[in-house]
């Protein structure tokens, strides 16, 4: 029984108020407080880029490089580059900080990620087939998703999701699966769409794995070797942080049904439910590019990601008022939480219905995931 | 980088190569060197002009004299063009338009600019309020076709009123620098003595240089100028006879800007006068015949026309467009017309109505407008 279904269409409008309320109050009291913040991060991160690349180059100081430029990396990519492409500071009005300019020390270029994220992830956040993110085209994660005997492999496949997760983000918009397995996309097509993205991955390859070692002379296998570590940290740590975000067993997903004449008022029902935090101190959140606080972000994408914290209470009590949940727990609890789901979700489970076909348009109640 | 003595002069012209070198920005990709530069010393850029306030002075009530140190990215101006001045404003950048007031000869390592606070002016009272020396600003190249022709003209006439007078400044003072042998004339309108900038350096030019003669018209009474009231044909055929033979620029607010310009179109000397808008004439709106829709595409934003600039209703969607001048020079906030109609508000002229570049904060839409924002 999903929440969906307990609520008014007059409660729907009342929620929907009571969030737009919430942002235009956030909206209308950004400042110098945002723009310093978000300045001192930057400024931190590349602090910790240039020392990072140094260290690394000296080998007692090498662990120190490790850990200083994959924190780089991960700022660079959460709290920075992930929130900044979100247009979170585009009213400063500042060229590289905007989301039309800005770019990330990833593989993925900033055009497809916009696409794949903003617009695809976070319109139709968990809603099946429209939300690539759901199994990023590799994993089952929904029961709805017709069980296939490649989903056997969901557990490896997702290891490997997280190891080579730059990579993965980069070739996201590319749908290879339409090429592979559904055969809905050409090769030729294929082809088109990954120059791009070659572009993109030759740069960030060439400057960690060719330019940087070089630099370093005779300690190029260290700095070589740094900057597999560190990227393979950023690449861990951002997969775990954005499974733990949709996936835990209690987050719902829904079928395209639910965009049929959805008001803002079910948006912002849809995002609240499809979405988790983690609980943690202010350098979990920092570290997670506030991500910690998901269902915040997902109601409210562009509003500066440091604000989160400040509004959770607010979000919170509008939950209890209407009788939603508020899905958190530790990190390691939605963490193996969303490990029971990829486990389960391997085998064929019994209502696994199909998910290639049009969605069953009689009932507007979304699907409840857990098994 | 800022080079003063040769020899860190040569360091800094290395140090530059190697920063604007292929390998330096493919190891900060993908953010560009200056955002490592940064962390170092605001005002370092390898393109960019970035500006420190060196000096603030007040030279009267409401206007603020603003003496910057420019990078070396700075290529200098021709005396009467324009900068863009970019200032950050709780967290919020804003970019307006000023004349440097300094003769060309000043050398690149100083700017000046004076601005005189409107009371609706955002930029102006916070410049006139908050400039501190150590504040950092941003700058474009100076732009403009208002300037000092390289060949100087042999009879030259400055008009000015109010803070117009920043573009002529420059003009007479490089001039003035450069043994100009040929007439000046500098004719300034204000309201009252109190209110002219530059009184004291003008009073000294004039004493100094046998060549300029200074006329200041007050427009209230009992000013111990050399002129009474406001611009007219009879009082500028008294005090500047030959105004005919001169080659003129004017800048001034736009009622004195149209005054002069009537009279040198009816004498058909047009093409010896030189002008420069500071201020635009309020453009009228026409709020009761506003018709359609502003569409703005890319951010998926629809407001009801309610006839102002296209700039003003899409700041009161919601969104930032860069802008700079608001008046139709700088061109900051040029922006991609998909559809529909709009009005120049300076000229009245209709556009075509298909798909085009236009400024925003000069045009207002006829009808339904989608614009690429």
């Amino acid at each position: 029984m999903s929440h969906f279904s307990k609520l008014s269409p007059e409660q729907f409008t009342a929620i929907g108020a009571e969030f737009d309320g919430i942002r235009n109050r956030v909206r209308a009291d950004l400042g110098e407080r945002d723009a310093n913040y978000i300045r001192g991060l930057v400024k931190r991160q590349r602090q910790l880029e240039v020392g990072g690349r140094i260290m690394l180059m000296i080998p007692p100081t090498w662990p120190l490089g490790v850990a200083a430029l994959s924190v780089s990396k991960i700022l660079d990519n959460m709290e920075i580059g992930h929130n900044v492409m979100h247009g979170q500071y585009d009213w400063m009005g500042d060229p590289a900080l905007n989301s039309k300019n800005f770019d990330w020390d990833s593989a993925d270029t900033a055009k497809n990620w916009k696409q794949t994220h903003n617009v695809e992830h976070h319109t139709y956040t968990n809603v099946l087939n429209r939300d690539h993110d759901v199994g990023y085209g590799l994993l089952r994660m929904s029961t709805k998703q017709k069980w296939e005997p490649r989903f056997l492999a969901n557990v490896p496949l997702t290891v490997l999701l997280h190891t080579f997760f730059q990579h993965f983000v980069a070739v996201q918009n590319l749908k290879i699966e339409e090429v592979l397995i559904y055969k809905t996309k050409t090769t030729a097509q294929l082809k088109e769409d990954f120059k791009p993205v070659w572009k993109k991955m030759r740069k960030q390859l060439a400057k960690d794995y060719v330019l940087y070692p070089v630099l370093a002379g005779p300690m190029a296998p260290f700095v070589f070797v740094g900057n597999v570590a560190a990227n393979l940290a950023r690449n861990v740590w951002a997969c775990a942080v954005i499974f733990n975000g949709h996936f835990p067993e209690d987050v719902e997903q829904f079928p395209e049904s639910v965009l049929e004449n959805e008001t803002r008022g079910h948006w912002y029902v849809r995002q609240l439910l499809g979405s988790a935090n983690f609980s943690g101190g202010r350098l979990m959140h920092v570290m997670s590019g506030n991500l910690s606080f998901q269902i915040e972000h997902h109601l409210f994408p562009d509003l500066p990601a440091h604000r989160y914290a400040e509004i959770a209470p607010q979000v919170r009590a509008i939950c209890e008022k209407y009788g939603l949940p508020y899905n958190t727990g530790s990190f390691l609890g939605q963490a193996l939480s969303t490990w029971k789901r990829i486990f389960k979700l391997s085998l064929p489970t019994r209502d696994s219905g199909p998910v290639r076909q049009e969605p069953v348009n009689s009932e507007l109640e979304p699907l409840r995931m857990a098994a | 980088m800022i080079a003063n003595s040769p020899s860190i002069r040569l360091l800094s012209t290395g140090l530059r190569r190697v920063l604007g070198s292929r390998v330096a920005a493919a190891m900060a990709a993908p953010h560009s060197v200056d955002r490592y530069l940064e962390l170092f010393d605001p005002t370092w850029s390898v393109h960019e002009v970035r500006a420190e306030v060196t000096a603030v002075r007040h030279q009267t009530a409401d206007s603020v004299t603003l003496t910057l140190r420019p990078n070396a990215n700075w290529q200098g101006f021709r005396a009467g063009q324009f900068v863009r001045l970019t200032v950050e404003i709780d967290g919020v950048r804003r970019t307006r338009c000023y004349s440097p007031a300094n003769s060309v000869h000043a050398g690149n390592e100083h700017i000046e600019l004076t601005t005189k606070a409107h009371p609706t002016g955002f930029v102006s009272k916070f410049l006139r309020d908050e400039a501190r020396p150590g504040m950092i600003v941003m700058l474009s190249q100076a732009d403009g076709s208002f300037a000092l022709p390289d060949q100087r003209p042999e009879r030259v006439l400055l008009i000015s009123g109010g803070s117009g007078i920043t573009p002529v400044m420059a003009m007479l003072r490089t001039l003035c620098d450069e043994s100009y042998t040929g007439r000046i004339t500098f004719l300034h309108y204000s309201n009252a003595a109190k209110d002219l900038i530059y009184a004291a350096e003008l009073a000294a030019i004039a004493a100094r240089y046998p060549n300029v003669e200074l006329l200041r018209a007050f427009s209230e009474s009992e000013q111990c100028g050399e002129l009474q009231g406001l611009f007219q044909r009879e009082q500028l055929a008294t005090a500047v006879p030959d105004y005919v033979e001169a080659t003129t620029f004017l800048c001034g607010p736009p009622g004195m800007m149209k005054a002069v310009q009537k009279v040198w179109a009816e004498d058909g000397i047009g093409e010896r006068l030189h002008l420069e808008n500071f201020t635009a004439a309020a453009p009228v709106i026409d709020s009761a015949n506003a018709e359609g829709d502003v569409r703005f595409a890319r951010s998926e934003r629809l407001a009801a026309n309610n006839g102002a600039t296209l700039l003003d209703q899409a700041e009161a969607a919601g969104l930032r467009p860069e802008a700079g001048c608001r008046m139709g020079i700088c061109h900051t906030c040029t922006c991609r017309k998909l559809s529909g109609q709009v009005r120049d508000t300076r000229t009245g002229e209709l556009s075509d109505s298909g798909d085009e570049d236009i400024q925003i904060c000069v045009s207002v839409p006829v009808g339904t407008v989608t614009l690429d924002l």
